[in-house]
């Protein structure tokens, strides 16, 4: 029976690529900041996963997701463990990341702002740029959208509806 | 810390936890009887997220308050769904009943600036699991309070009947905010530890917060010095909470062997 030891970290790293977010199907969890740490000892693999939005139903089907990629290697001896100790940020997103939400018609999370940054903000809306046409005239309809992670924003540019997925 | 008390670290903390933990699902659970019925689609929607978020808070707390229980075998089911009204300590602002509209979103922004301020204060204390929880769900709250303060802003500032409804909400809602500030040796203990913080010293930027907000909205600030209701900490709940609880908890009661997989 294969376990851990068959495989290297480098290539544990290989699988968890081909593991994409159910919700956004164009990022893999990698990308998404959702794979935190791997590591493979004699006999045992260890994969840390960090949730992003608490309430996220995609948590589940990503942990399992995770784990039938790991079977499908042919690893037996593994466990999938969920890491709080550092909060989840889009701010961990590569820029790649970014451009692939952008060409699926996702306008992109820019930097978070800290506590003080967002008492300020909280009277006025910041301008998030049409994903296909780039323009500035938008307008938000909703803080929340279809997902945990999403809001929702119109551009009267192009007059199309889209999502933003919400620095956090 | 006195010898004579049996208040131990451990006691606090899982009750320290079971608070935070208790508001979130309440008010979650209320919130989520919106789902459905929103006023409109995109409310729908975003009072649906919420709910989602505020379980998923109390979920994480309930799991780690287990860590520092005796029995050590707590799942979040046995928090939610085996305890009695007496063994609730949520404030009673989360059990009312849900109300209209404009009631659910001033009960949202004064329960989210609140919390707002606590989890701000607390991104720096000592346990690393409690931390990462907090700065995780400090994020969402972000939303919640950006998304009901914008709310009480246009309903108050919006037409005749919308003012007149937010303005009743608050005054309904006034007593119950006493309770947001309430603290005891639980607190205290958590303070010496390193994993709370004082509520007091963040009182005056809440108070400025929910007066300009109030002010913005052109609504009138009610009293901050009339009475104000207590004991939801120690278990003292009104009425509405056993109703809550017996449509909760029912499925799971009557079906012990109902199974979320």
């Amino acid at each position: 029976m294969p376990t851990g030891n068959n495989h290297t970290e480098a290539q544990i790293w290989d699988y968890l690529a081909e593991v994409v977010d159910p919700e956004i199907p164009v990022l893999n969890i990698i990308e998404m900041g959702i794979a935190r740490q791997v590591d493979v000892s004699d006999q045992h693999v260890q994969v840390k996963i960090t949730p992003t939005y608490s309430g996220c139903p995609a948590m589940n089907a990503i942990e399992q997701g995770v784990k039938q990629k790991l079977e499908e290697k042919g690893i037996s001896n593994f466990d999938v463990v969920m890491d709080y100790s550092e909060a989840w940020t889009t701010d961990w997103m590569t820029g790649e990341a970014k451009e692939k939400l952008k060409d699926y018609g996702i306008a992109p999370p820019t930097e978070t702002l800290n506590e003080e940054d967002f008492l300020t903000s909280l009277s006025g809306n910041k301008v998030v740029p049409c994903p296909f046409c780039d323009s500035l005239d938008t307008v938000l309809q909703s803080q929340f959208g279809s997902t945990a992670c999403k809001a929702q924003y119109f551009c009267n540019s192009c007059n199309q509806p889209y999502e933003h997925f919400k620095c956090h | 810390m006195s010898t004579t008390t049996s208040l131990t670290s451990d006691i606090a903390f899982r009750t320290y936890l079971l608070r935070l933990a208790d508001d979130r699902l309440i008010l979650g659970q209320r919130i989520s009887e919106w789902c459905g019925h929103g006023p409109e689609l995109e409310e729908d929607l975003a009072l649906a997220n919420i709910a989602l978020d505020l379980i998923g808070h109390s979920s994480a707390l309930y799991e780690y308050a287990n860590q520092f229980d005796e029995r050590g075998d707590l799942t979040p089911d046995h928090f939610v769904y085996f305890r009695d009204d007496p063994e609730f300590t949520n404030l009673q602002l989360c059990e009312l009943p849900r109300g209209d509209y404009a009631f659910t979103t001033a009960r949202l922004f004064l329960f989210s600036s609140f919390s707002f301020f606590l989890y701000r204060n607390l991104q720096s204390i000592e346990d690393e699991q409690f931390r990462g929880m907090i700065q995780k769900h400090l994020k969402e709250v972000k939303y919640h309070l950006r998304h009901s303060r914008d709310w009480v802003i246009k309903l108050g500032d919006g037409t005749d009947i919308s003012h007149q409804k937010i303005q009743e909400a608050l005054n309904e809602l006034w007593m119950y905010i006493g309770e947001l500030f309430y603290a005891d040796e639980v607190d205290q203990l958590m303070v010496y530890s390193g994993n709370g913080t004082d509520t007091s010293v963040f009182h005056g930027e809440w108070k400025q917060l929910v007066e300009q907000t109030l002010t913005e909205a052109t609504l009138e600030i009610p009293d901050w010095d009339q009475f104000m209701i207590s004991g939801s900490r120690k278990g003292i709940h009104s009425e509405h909470l056993g109703h809550l609880l017996a449509q909760m908890q029912f499925l799971r009661r009557s079906h012990q062997d109902a199974d979320w997989q």
